[in-house]
């Protein structure tokens, strides 16, 4: 079993808040990240996939087509990009790090031929990184 | 994210700079350069240090955090560093008893992050430049000091 990585970067805006909570206690838990007007960062997405070594190619995945893969997914929905107001899945759940991840992953599980999706590590800044290995493992 | 709380890791990296010297009185002065090389040298010498800290736990449902990060910069800066920045590691309390190596840096930060009360440690990575780094994983640290 081989690991192979490819990485990505996108740069986006997001706010944290949650709908349910008043504006103090948005303010109190996610502090100068609940300014609704937004910040933004340059991510970087490291994809993990793992899988065995064709013996004819010598790949374990194109990585041509792995990269046609993460910026169909991914990268074309979020670069550039509100991710509050414009990617679907952020209508519901708080664009944190660990929730990018997340999602993420879910966008890309199944899409890649003949490799098993191993991590999804994404960078909000290069001192704070989200890995998310799996619907497999819940709390 | 619906009912189910996904598991996430979260990594934080912090920096601080310290010096120190590899010495051990276990050693004669011979055997401390032999093995210690330049780390021996009396006066010490310093570095500019990375502890990168995963923590492990269910994604909140209500926040989308394994943990605030704001606790998390409030505990390492009150309990690494406050403690560890621009300090001589050798006059410290932890290295009294041990060399301070970089392994030995390691397990200590470990023994520091274990206590944070918000989410569970996972690993603990310390570089002591940009061409050696150590990793500890979780358990009891001790277990590393008896193997």
């Amino acid at each position: 079993m081989i690991f192979l990585t490819r990485k990505a970067e996108f740069s986006s805006a997001h706010f944290y808040w949650n709908d349910s909570w008043t504006q103090e206690e948005n303010e109190r838990v996610f502090g100068k990240c609940a300014n609704r007007n937004g910040h933004g960062h340059n991510y970087t997405l490291e994809v993990t996939v793992a899988g065995e070594v064709d013996p004819v190619s010598g790949f374990v995945v194109d990585l041509k087509e792995l990269k046609e893969i993460l910026d169909r997914e991914v990268v074309s929905v979020y670069d550039h990009r509100h991710l509050n107001h414009e990617v679907p899945e952020f209508k519901t759940a708080i664009p944190t790090t660990e929730n990018i991840a997340v999602a993420i992953w879910r966008r890309l599980d199944g899409k890649v031929p003949n490799a098993k999706l191993h991590r999804v590590r994404v960078y909000e800044m290069p001192d704070l990184f989200a890995d998310f290995y799996g619907e497999s493992t819940h709390g | 994210m619906g009912d189910a709380r996904p598991i996430a890791l979260l990594s934080r990296r912090y920096h601080f700079s310290a010096s120190h010297r590899l010495h051990t009185e276990a050693y004669d002065a011979e055997r401390n350069r032999a093995v210690y090389g330049k780390c021996n040298n009396p006066h010490g010498h310093g570095h500019n240090y990375v502890v990168q800290v995963t923590l492990r736990g269910p994604v909140d449902a209500e926040t989308g955090m394994v943990c605030n990060l704001g606790d998390l910069d409030a505990f390492a800066r009150t309990n690494l560093l406050e403690a560890f920045d621009h300090t001589n590691l050798n006059t410290l309390k932890c290295f009294a008893d041990a060399v301070s190596t970089t392994e030995n840096l390691a397990i200590e930060v470990h023994r520091i992050f274990a206590r944070f009360p918000h989410a569970r440690l996972e690993r603990v990575h310390v570089e002591e430049t940009g061409n050696n780094s150590f990793d500890l994983s979780c358990g009891e640290p001790h277990a590393f000091f008896m193997s």
